[in-house]
């Protein structure tokens, strides 16, 4: 007695798999858009005096999560992050419009106590900027305008940051020595350290690894990948293959405009935009 | 999206035109082949059985050429968007291609045991089929020539009409079977042939969704239309 109406087992194998080439996966997308969102940036534009660098910028940053920012030269991706930690209050005639919120609070008011704003938003350069001192103070530097930490305390900070940084096991045991001493890589990993040493909510990173080798690359990277499970990351990078590496989500930025954000599986295999498109292939005009 | 913006490196996008025109020239080889394979069923021809056969061989050294293409392009283009689509696609497109140049090499032996009967009956159902099927491969290869999305979508309905005759000529055949037992040989090589068509036809809409998701970044519905229920034709299980 035959039940199944599948009369010929070959027909099972007959049947086509349907596979999506290289569409992204609703997990991977749901593990982007879930979280809360640390960083709101609402309707910004920025002055540097009459020039308008940014237009209209509408834009979130989730917890816990890397958001890369990509896009030609000069269309506004560095300024986005000055603004993001109010550096432009340090120059004349720069001024922003609209709204940033952090956790609630418009971290563009005029109330906003700028030095631990500072302390919640870290950041790191293109360059690496060791201070001149050891390496142990460049750490510490930050922390004592912070914080008052004992001897003690204050040693296991300095070891967990750059534990957090991937640097503890090559400069333990020369704390002490100028900060100068050690590779470009090194520098640029303490200054993530120090970045990461007062405990910032969000770090943001602005181009952090043009000046350094693959392999330096490649540990900054994983790094980027280690610290978002605690921190928010910003970072910008004129390297495609590197916001495709490390970021969540991907925002292209053009002419001071937001084109298009989305995740990095969405902006490069099927960008929706023909201007993200054009210069994630390496067409732009 | 149409590709009108050039690559800033011109040897990246001339590249991309080489991928694309190998894949044509495999398509047009394995569309002479289809066609010379149903000739030889059709007019049984064994002569023309085995020139589709001898193309075979060909087809095969295409598609490595296309996977190491691709794979050399991956590795030194780090290719984005709709550039990576195509480069995938297209090592996507050139296994099926070669399956299609397979079947129609199948179908072409087959047709050298089929020329040794007289057959006491017509084979225009068959004809009609490898008809539609040839239809639908030629313009998948010109639906990856153009990068055709809209092409593209209409050979993935079109396949529909293929799995309708194949089901009609499943029925045919054993028919035939069932009035004389010395049909079985014969019908059973047709039964095959008519198979492998379908098969090939199922290929095509395959590079149909391959075409469409290269070209828009989309993907066509997982479910496409699928008529083909010779699976259950002319004899139901019983249920007791």
């Amino acid at each position: 007695m035959l039940k199944s109406q599948n009369y010929f087992p070959e027909s099972t194998i007959m049947e086509q798999a349907s596979t999506p080439l290289l569409a992204e996966t609703s997990t991977a997308r749901a593990a982007v858009s879930d979280g809360p969102v640390k960083l709101s940036i609402r309707a910004l534009s920025f002055y540097y005096g009459a020039n308008k660098a940014l237009k209209n910028i509408s834009l979130d940053l989730p917890e816990r999560r890397v958001t890369g920012m990509i896009g030609p030269s000069g269309c506004g991706k560095s300024t986005l992050l000055r603004v993001l930690n109010r550096m432009y209050d340090l120059y004349p005639g720069q001024r922003a419009e609209g709204e940033v919120m952090v956790d609630g609070e418009n971290i563009l008011a005029s109330s906003v106590d700028l030095n631990a704003l500072r302390s919640r938003i870290g950041m790191v350069f293109q360059k690496p900027t060791p201070f001149p001192m050891s390496i142990y103070e460049n750490i510490t530097f930050g922390v004592k305008l912070h914080e008052r930490l004992s001897r003690a305390d204050m040693e296991a900070r300095v070891e967990w940051s750059l534990t957090r940084a991937a640097l503890w096991a090559e400069v333990k045991d020369r704390l002490h020595t100028p900060a100068a001493g050690l590779s470009g890589g090194q520098q640029q990993r303490l200054c993530i350290a120090r970045t990461i040493a007062t405990k910032p909510e969000i770090i943001l990173l602005d181009e952090p690894t043009s000046a350094l080798d693959p392999i330096s690359t490649l540990k900054i990277e994983e790094l980027i990948d280690e610290l978002k499970r605690d921190f928010t990351i910003a970072i910008v990078t004129h390297n495609m293959q590197q916001a495709a590496r490390c970021a969540d989500r991907v925002a292209f930025f053009y002419l001071g405009e937001l084109i298009e954000v989305g995740t990095a599986a969405q902006i490069f295999t099927s960008p929706r935009q023909r201007r993200t498109q054009d210069y994630v292939t390496g067409r732009f005009g | 999206m149409a590709e009108t913006t050039p690559h800033i490196v011109q040897s990246y996008g001339q590249e991309l035109k080489r991928l694309r025109s190998l894949l044509v020239e495999m398509g047009g080889m394995v569309e002479a082949q289809l066609a010379t394979a149903t000739l030889a069923v059709i007019e049984q021809d064994a002569e023309a059985a085995a020139r589709s056969v001898e193309q075979d061989p060909a087809v095969d050294a295409l598609e490595r050429e296309v996977e190491s293409f691709v794979i050399r392009m991956l590795a030194l283009r780090q290719p984005m968007a709709q550039d990576l689509r195509q480069i995938v696609a297209g090592l996507k497109m050139s296994s099926d291609l070669e399956r299609i140049g397979d079947y129609a090499a199948n179908v072409a032996k087959r047709s050298i045991v089929l020329s040794q009967f007289t057959l006491p009956f017509k084979l225009g159902g068959l004809a009609h089929m490898a008809r539609l099927v040839q239809e639908n491969l030629k313009m998948i290869v010109d639906a990856i020539d153009d990068g055709d999305a809209d092409e593209a979508a209409q050979v993935w309905r079109s396949d529909q009409a293929v799995d309708d005759i194949y089901t009609a000529i499943f029925r045919e055949l054993v028919t035939y079977m069932m009035e004389d037992p010395r049909n079985i040989t014969p019908c059973t090589h047709l039964l095959f042939i008519a198979k492998n068509l379908e098969r090939i036809g199922d290929h095509a809409t395959n590079i149909a969704e391959t075409v469409y998701f290269a070209a828009t970044g989309e993907s066509l519905p997982e479910v496409r239309p699928k008529g083909d229920s010779a699976n259950y034709a002319v004899i139901r299980p019983r249920e007791e």
